[in-house]
């Protein structure tokens, strides 16, 4: 104690005299430093307790609760993280192509893209899908599609991750049939699929039904998969885009364990034991510029979900709280001005992700304010993570940066910062209360407005658009574009294969769906699997649900 | 006359990405204007009608999936249908520069792309509304 | 103007649209308009809405009007939001919640912005329900702002308010802020799906029971879901019932009256106004103020002093 005492008055010296006449000769370059979500910091850091009284309660060590330093003992000692890049554009025979391309240059797992008529249930041959077909992702109506999609790629070999939330089912399904032809019994299968609805509702947009049945979706996953597939992820909680959306890093967290406490919720309500289905919830973050920042912010988020599965939940079996999560490094962040210069960021990013104990990593291309990656400059956000597994040393222990003063003083704060926040919704009601009354996406939309208002003002500098800007643009940077060929394709896809398959069986199936989405407590993943057997497209599947559920209207804040 | 400037900011097609449009309608708010702002997925058709409704001065429409060479013409189409092609239509979004020409040939009056300072936005209101009066 | 006012009876969108702007933006034509259109004005049911943000106000339009649609009805909204006072812009997102019926012809929408003006309602927002009125719209909507005890204008501008309220907001507390409880002449609850709404209920109606206007015991309280759609069936039976009686009782004829009344004032407050600002056209009164600053004189002798300078003008 009195050793403590003893530096902080050392501290108090320092900053009075020393820090003060260095200053005064060079001012410091702003009033206040303070990271992107607001915690404020000092000129250095320095022990503030004695490891010995807090390490085994705080920190321990990796693989041991609170999992503060990460969630396996040797991490990329023994296995390093895994290279997925999403990817997916036009139809499913080019999204193929490039899948087998990034696999044959050392990604080792695919991540899906899927174009938005897709992940909102519409044919590509629905009057909305117009000019949307294959854009954003592929194009996805049958198990055709989903056939020529993964043709080639050995899926007792191969995990994959989809990006699907509201028809996250049927696009499970077509994958488990996938599988079967292929002769992989679907308790071999493994991968992830976001299934993350209620961040649809304040971040992202892709919903179709409102909360309760949504839920009711996603809880039947839950059920199905904890007995049919038990390497399969079943959700992905994201925060990745609450982030993009303009959050700031502890909104991210904070906000993406509202919405893991409430999935618990559901799912114990269902009747689901937690250890039987919580090993298996994975997350999805943000790796944002401020490096030290997002490495707190990661650490942060495993001590978090480690008591809250502990305390609140009562988890017994630690994997239940093991905080398992993809990142992907921040769009937002690239400008289209100078776009090499994105590269730069990327590595930054990278090396947050990875200091941080992401469990797999997707780094944006250089192109990404311009348009969809094209095969070169996805090639080099590869690179980014391949330089930084074999050539930067990072990976050669684990938690490197733990123990560092100023690294455990953000971890902390962020914490506390984050139950602030859980426990503000919590007396809200939950989650659901909080997205009803507009809570979650005013907070968001605050801090978007905020950032952008600095950026506006050059109090945030952004080299190349605000700062260090050029006259003349490279123009040189051939940009990816789907040509609007593709929605023809797909119609006529789409048309032969109404043709060929057995239309009475398909009216069949989906009115048994009807009849048993109308039942809230069957499961609707079997009857899912059985129209989509006989090739019912996705907006045939999603029409019956939307008839019996709705459609959820924006609750649009501003 | 003291006209206030309407302008509609929408989205057009399923892209739900609006951190970029609520910005912008908010910027837009401040620099003392009357903005509408409509929300995701609207179609071309509940764009125009709105546009006609509200008597609105200009159109910014957001869209960064990548349908804007299907999407914008159409709203500017619709608007010539209805008599109403003297509303001033812009965009924004993820929209390569090389779209731009073409985008605008089909009566889009500017695009912005992402970086601009919103300073530039309200320069060109500014302008048109200038042009506006003068005639 | 004569194809204007063609364009208005007939039902044109745009001919109704560039006609509210005409009367919003004070033009030059506004008062020829509004004479021409004078005759075909009457005919509609003007409902006003209010109630504090977050009540629900524009989902449950939504659904009235759903629901006056089945009914064959053309239903006209103006939705009003507040000016920044500090900037004179405003973000109008109230027809956001309206989207069923962005594609019905028989349905118009219409967003104003409170520019300044402290009632509740703008300025215009008289003239403009007079338009839509003249264009045949059986039912108008007029959504207000909400703020409470600023609403007294909504109830001028309409014949029939709503007063929508919320279970869990603090109840008592909504109902005693003195003003509210009067401004309705049917106090819906929404939301009642999701919350206990009977301590509302209870609460309201007792303070109606204590209320000294006789014809407080007729009005009701009805609960409805903006979600699932329940007890907007039974709000509009409650609407119509309201609107016999009023008509009836002859309170829809008072109440038109009062506001006919109003507006003449309104016309001649404004009239005099510019009468003034013409004849001191550039004047600053700057020795005056001077003068009342010091104590040598004060406001009143002032004023009166102008008043006798312009019945002296108005004179020659």
């Amino acid at each position: 104690m009195a050793k403590e005492n003893d530096i902080k008055k050392h501290y108090q010296n320092w900053k009075n005299h020393t820090v003060a006449k260095g200053t005064s000769r060079f001012p410091e370059r702003k009033k206040n430093f303070k990271t992107t979500s607001g915690i404020p910091i000092d000129t250095t850091y320095f022990p503030r307790e004695d490891p010995r009284e807090t390490y085994l309660e705080k920190l321990s060590f990796p693989g041991t609760y609170p999992f503060t330093r990460g969630i396996q003992p040797t991490m990329y000692r023994s296995r390093l993280w895994t290279m997925r890049q999403y990817a997916g554009f036009g139809t499913a025979e080019e999204s193929n192509k490039r899948y087998k391309y990034l696999l044959q240059q050392g990604q080792t797992g695919l991540s899906i893209a899927f174009d938005l008529p897709t992940q909102l249930g519409y044919d590509s041959d629905d009057p909305r899908s117009e000019g949307e077909v294959g854009k954003v992702g592929v194009a996805i109506d049958t198990l055709k599609d989903m056939e020529i999609l993964l043709d080639g790629i050995p899926l007792d070999k191969v995990s994959t991750s989809m990006t699907i939330n509201a028809p996250a089912a049927i696009l499970l399904a077509m994958y488990i049939l996938v599988g079967e032809k292929q002769n992989v019994p679907r308790e071999k299968l493994r991968g992830t699929i976001q299934n993350d609805i209620l961040k649809e509702y304040v971040a992202r947009g892709t919903y179709i039904f409102p909360p309760k049945p949504s839920l009711r979706i996603i809880t039947n996953i839950f059920e199905f998969c904890s007995k049919e597939m038990p390497n399969w992820n079943t959700i992905s909680i994201s925060g990745y885009h609450i982030r993009e959306a303009g959050a700031n890093a502890i909104q991210e967290i904070a906000f993406t364990m509202a919405n893991a406490i409430e999935y618990v919720k559901s799912a114990i309500s269902a009747g689901l034991d937690v250890d039987t289905f919580a090993g298996r919830l994975s997350f999805f973050f943000n790796a944002h510029n401020d490096l030290f920042e997002e490495v707190a912010k990661f650490r942060a988020a495993r001590r978090v979900w480690a008591k809250i599965m502990k305390e609140k939940f009562g988890a017994k079996n630690p994997r239940s709280m093991m905080l398992r999560f993809h990142t992907q490094t921040a769009g937002s962040t690239l400008t289209a001005q100078q776009p090499d210069n994105n590269v730069i960021r990327v590595t930054i990013q990278t090396l947050a992700a990875v200091l941080g104990g992401t469990q797999s990593l997707h780094t944006n291309s250089k192109d990404e304010a311009l348009g969809l990656p094209s095969e070169e400059s996805v090639r080099i956000a590869l690179r980014t993570q391949q330089i930084v597994a074999h050539e930067s040393g990072v990976a050669n222990t684990v938690d490197p940066l733990g123990g560092s003063y100023y690294i455990e003083y953000l971890t902390d704060e962020i914490e506390k910062r984050v139950w602030d926040y859980l426990t503000k919704i919590e007396k809200m009601g939950g989650v659901i209360k909080a997205i009803e009354s507009g809570f979650i996406q005013k907070e968001i939309q605050d801090s978007a407005f905020e950032y952008q208002k600095e950026v506006e003002s050059g109090e945030r500098i952004i080299v190349g658009v605000n700062k260090f800007r050029i006259e003349e643009e490279p123009k040189d940077l051939e940009i990816l574009k789907v040509k609007p060929e593709v929605r023809i394709k797909q119609i006529e896809k789409l048309q032969e294969v109404k043709k060929n398959r057995n239309n009475s069986a398909v009216e069949e199936k989906l009115k048994q769906l009807k009849a048993c989405a109308e039942n809230e407590n069957k499961n609707l993943m079997p009857p899912i699997i059985e129209a989509v057997k006989e090739y019912a497209t996705i907006g045939e599947i999603c029409g019956v649900l939307r008839e019996v559920f709705g459609e959820y209207k924006e609750n649009i804040v501003i | 006359m003291n006209k206030k400037v309407r302008i509609l900011i929408a989205k057009p097609g399923l892209d739900g990405h609006d951190r970029g449009a609520k910005y912008i309608a908010r910027a837009l708010k401040d620099a003392g204007y009357e903005v509408i702002y409509t929300g995701i997925r609207q179609t071309p058709e509940a764009i125009v009608k709105t546009a006609i409704q509200e008597d609105v001065d200009f159109i910014g429409l957001s869209l960064l999936s990548g349908a804007h060479n299907e999407l914008f013409p159409r709203v500017t189409e619709l608007l010539k249908k209805h008599g109403a092609e003297d509303i001033i239509v812009f965009g924004g979004g993820i929209i390569p520069e090389e779209d731009i020409p073409f985008l605008k040939s089909k009566g889009i009056k500017a695009i912005f792309t992402p970086g601009t300072p919103i300073r530039d936005v309200i320069d060109f209101i500014e302008s048109q509304k200038e042009a506006k009066n003068n005639e | 103007m004569n194809e204007l006012v063609e364009g208005i009876i007939s039902g044109n969108t745009r001919a109704i649209s560039k006609a509210i702007s005409l009367v919003e933006n004070d033009g030059p034509d506004k008062i020829e308009l509004l004479k021409e259109i004078h005759r075909y004005v009457g005919e509609s049911v003007i409902i006003g809405i209010t109630g504090p943000p977050g009540a629900g106000k524009s989902s449950l339009i939504n659904v009235l009007i759903k629901e006056y649609r089945k009914q064959g009805k053309k239903v006209g909204i103006l939705a009003i939001d507040p000016t920044s006072p500090f900037t004179g812009g405003a973000l109008l997102g109230d027809r956001l919640r309206m989207q069923d019926h962005s594609t019905d012809e028989n349905v118009f929408i219409r967003s104003l912005a409170t520019r300044g003006h402290l009632g509740g309602i703008s300025l215009a927002t008289s003239d403009a329900v007079k338009i839509l009125d003249a264009a045949g719209f059986e039912i108008i909507l007029l959504e207000t702002v909400g703020v409470g005890q600023a609403e007294i204008e909504i109830v001028e501008a309409s014949d029939i308010v709503l007063l929508v309220l919320v279970p869990g907001y603090g109840d008592e507390i909504q109902v005693l802020k003195a003003g509210i409880i009067e401004i309705g002449d049917i106090y819906v609850i929404n939301k009642a799906d999701q919350m206990d709404a009977t301590k509302l209920k209870t609460t309201i109606e007792y303070y109606l029971e204590l209320s000294p206007d006789k014809n407080a015991n007729h009005r009701k309280v009805v609960l409805t879901s903006s979600l699932t759609g329940s007890g907007v069936d039974s709000l509009i039976h409650e609407i119509n019932s309201t609107y016999n009686f009023f008509r009836k009782k002859g309170i829809l004829n008072e109440r038109r009256k009062t506001r006919i009344r109003k507006e003449i004032l309104r016309i001649l407050n404004s009239r005099i106004l510019e009468s003034i600002n013409q004849t001191f056209n550039g004047r600053n009164f700057d020795s005056s103020i001077n003068k009342i600053l010091n104590k040598k004189i004060d406001p009143y002798t002032i004023a009166d002093s102008i008043f006798e300078e312009m019945k002296k003008r108005s004179q020659t």
